[in-house]
């Protein structure tokens, strides 16, 4: 007993030690605090009363997107005094009930996202017969608007793709590789469809196990040792492209490594040119406006879009913007 | 020297098993005793820390959310009692909505014909499931895992391959597309309060299975396969056939899982399902069921259900963080398993 306290109290002491003497003087916990120290900081904006507003999503757990998306959210939610809550799931029948759950509660506003939108239809419809008004995100441009929502905010998945498309003809590709990584994902078949209208080369999708970085890393190296005549990788999710470019290096494949969205990795491959271009949809954005349009709608009876969506993509990024948003990535809001 | 047997005397024991025990006895000595404390917990908890949650609404939602699960927690309950396990039960959900969705639209069949054939196939996997058990070597562990991947395969396959996309088309223009609403995903009105019809569902499959465990031979036989399968063989119980129709058991509930999903969304996603067979498993370990077998009651397991669904939901009420959720969740199995296994160990003991 006293032999054991003995070595806990030399291994606090080694590592406390260790800590103090060893500093480091770029990166870490104190680079992360000065930058947080330069984003927005939060105090009410507006003396309207504290409404509630529930986000629901069909997003899975840690992912990094949606963690942008929710601190646009939060952002607006501070500076509207709104008592903001998010909750997620991935299976539809989940997400239905998560809406019923926020109705029960009799929250002032709902955001809403429309992966799965005919298992949302009775949800949504339930909180618009409690006068609860409703906000859809991300997916479902089609469904919004016959669902009765306020209006939508997000990038049209289809338009998303063939902007691909598009840069893929500009830079004279001829055969390309869309890589999906969740099986099941509307959404996902939109953009590769997407990516075939306006492409001229041939595209071919391959189905990855999204929740399994090495099984996404061997299948993608391995279409690239058999086919070697692709050169172009365009992942849809911006934690695979870096997963990509490993893929790619193993299989000594020249292809080009595109992809959607942003993370702090993509931006700083894109701008060491590791990767070609991403598509950016600006999560944080989708966030920031839901929250703010319902609250505008709560105040003044506004509503944006004129009955269509309200778009916040596709933007392409190039090697040129990419060092601008490095720092915002770092902070978690591009 | 010839003895005769001594008679009786008046005031010696009678026969242990024939002894009259209290009601209060009986009841600390069955296997669900524990959720049903637990259960009581989780809900005084949520009721002083969300002031929303026990509303009439809030209370159909945790309800229904209960029901989606407790409908498989009960013949999975049944399986674990039989000592076997059946990992595919998470997409079977997921198959049965898609055969019948698939089926009338590509045949252009009344849906009821649709839902009767997804009956047939899903007790096909069913029947598969406990033949490769019952005449194989491997553990149902093993075997059921190969059904779980080969349906989440083919759930996509089949899709992509008859639909073209990953989802199904739609067939609530199809006839017979209302009455079968009604009866699987129907809303009942009471004082109200809207209540889903899988509440129905799942309250009969309760009542169905606790008179099959306590007041048929069947039940008998579940309970000495899951004890010992040999020597339930050996004292004739039929082995084979009681896991196969327990495997059957598990299917049907898919199938009435499956055919509400399909009602009530009418679009069918391929890729859902995955991870539910542990759900409906751990419902079944807090209501008391023994992993090993033997012991259980489908009562703990919708209790388990109950508490399952208190809990997913309750954290939405009390406005906690989500993040949290899955931690909130493993906590809450531990203590139900190790109340469970407390309970047990008392009223063995007071015997």
């Amino acid at each position: 007993m006293a032999r054991t306290r003995t070595w806990v109290s030399i291994a606090l002491a080694g590592a406390l030690g260790v800590s103090l003497a060893g500093c480091s003087s770029t990166g870490g916990k104190r680079a992360e605090d000065a930058r947080k120290a330069a984003a927005a900081q939060g105090r009410a904006a507006v003396n309207t009363p504290k409404w509630t507003f529930a986000m629901i999503t069909h997003a899975g757990e840690g992912d990094t997107f949606w963690d942008i998306v929710q601190s646009g959210a939060k952002q607006a939610a501070v500076k509207d005094n709104i008592n903001f809550l998010y909750s997620h799931s991935g299976e539809a029948q989940q997400q239905a009930q998560l809406v019923d759950a926020a109705v029960d509660k009799q929250v002032d506003g709902i955001i809403v996202t429309l992966a799965k939108p005919d298992a949302m239809k009775a949800a949504v419809a339930r909180a618009e017969k409690a006068g609860i008004p409703v906000i859809t995100v991300n997916s479902g441009s089609e469904e919004s608007k016959a669902f009765g929502a306020l209006t939508h905010i997000g990038q049209d998945e289809t338009v998303a793709g063939e902007a691909v498309g598009d840069e893929l003809n500009k830079r004279g590709r001829k055969k390309a590789l869309c890589v999906l990584h969740e099986q099941g994902n509307v959404g996902h078949e939109q953009r590769c469809a997407g990516i075939k209208n306006t492409f001229h080369g041939t595209v071919q999708n391959l189905y990855v196990q999204g929740t399994s970085m090495p099984d996404v890393q061997a299948s993608i190296g391995a279409k690239l040792q058999a086919d070697t005549s692709i050169d172009s990788v365009v992942t849809l999710g911006a934690p695979f492209a870096d997963t990509a470019v490993k893929a790619k290096q193993d299989a000594g494949s020249k292809a080009e490594i595109d992809t959607f969205d942003l993370n702090e990795k993509v931006a700083g491959e894109l701008k060491s040119g590791t990767l070609g271009f991403a598509v950016d949809q600006q999560p944080y954005l989708q966030g920031y406006e839901a929250v703010d349009l319902l609250w505008l709608y709560k105040y003044n009876d506004d509503v944006l879009g004129g009955g269509k969506p309200v778009l916040t993509g596709p933007q392409i990024i190039t090697k040129d913007q990419a060092g601008a948003l490095l720092e915002y990535t770092k902070r978690g809001t591009r | 020297m010839s003895t005769t047997a001594p008679a009786p005397s008046p005031g010696t024991k009678a026969d242990e098993r024939l002894l009259k025990t209290s009601p209060l006895r009986k009841f600390m000595g069955r296997p669900e005793l524990g959720s049903v404390v637990g259960a009581i917990a989780v809900f005084v908890f949520f009721a002083i820390f969300a002031d929303s949650f026990v509303r009439a609404g809030s209370l159909s939602t945790v309800l229904y959310a209960s029901s989606t699960i407790g409908i498989m927690a009960v013949p999975v309950a049944l399986l674990m009692i039989g000592g076997e396990f059946d990992l595919s039960a998470g997409v079977m959900v997921t198959s049965s909505a898609l055969i019948s969705s698939m089926f009338s639209y590509q045949m252009t069949a009344n849906v009821w014909v649709g839902v009767f054939v997804s009956l047939l196939v899903t007790l096909a996997i069913g029947v598969f499931n406990g033949v490769m058990l019952t005449r194989t070597d491997p553990p149902s562990f093993i075997i059921t895992l190969g059904t779980f991947l080969m349906l989440t395969g083919m759930n996509l396959g089949f899709t992509k391959l008859i639909s073209g996309t990953v989802s199904t088309k739609s067939i609530s223009d199809m006839e017979g597309f209302s009455s079968a609403k009604d009866v699987f995903a129907s809303t009942l009105t009471i004082g109200g309060v809207d209540f889903k019809i899988t509440i129905l569902w799942w309250l009969a499959l309760v009542a169905i299975a606790t008179w099959i465990l306590l007041r048929t031979r069947v039940g008998n036989w579940i309970y000495a396969v899951g004890g010992g399968e040999e020597a339930a063989r050996a004292v004739g119980v039929p082995v084979d056939k009681t896991k196969i129709g327990l495997y059957m058991g598990v299917a049907f509930g898919a199938w009435i899982s499956g055919q509400h999903l399909l009602f009530s969304f009418d679009v069918v996603q391929s890729g859902e399902g995955v991870g539910n067979e542990l759900i409906y498993i751990i419902a079944a370990v807090i209501g008391g069921c023994l992993i090993t077998g033997g012991y259980g009651s489908a009562v703990g397991a919708a209790v388990g259900a109950l508490i399952f669904g208190m809990v997913s939901k309750g954290i939405v009420f009390a406005e906690w963080n989500p993040d949290w959720f899955k931690f909130f969740l493993g906590v809450m199995l531990l203590l139900a398993t190790l109340l469970n296994h407390w309970v047990r160990k008392r009223a063995e003991a007071t015997k």
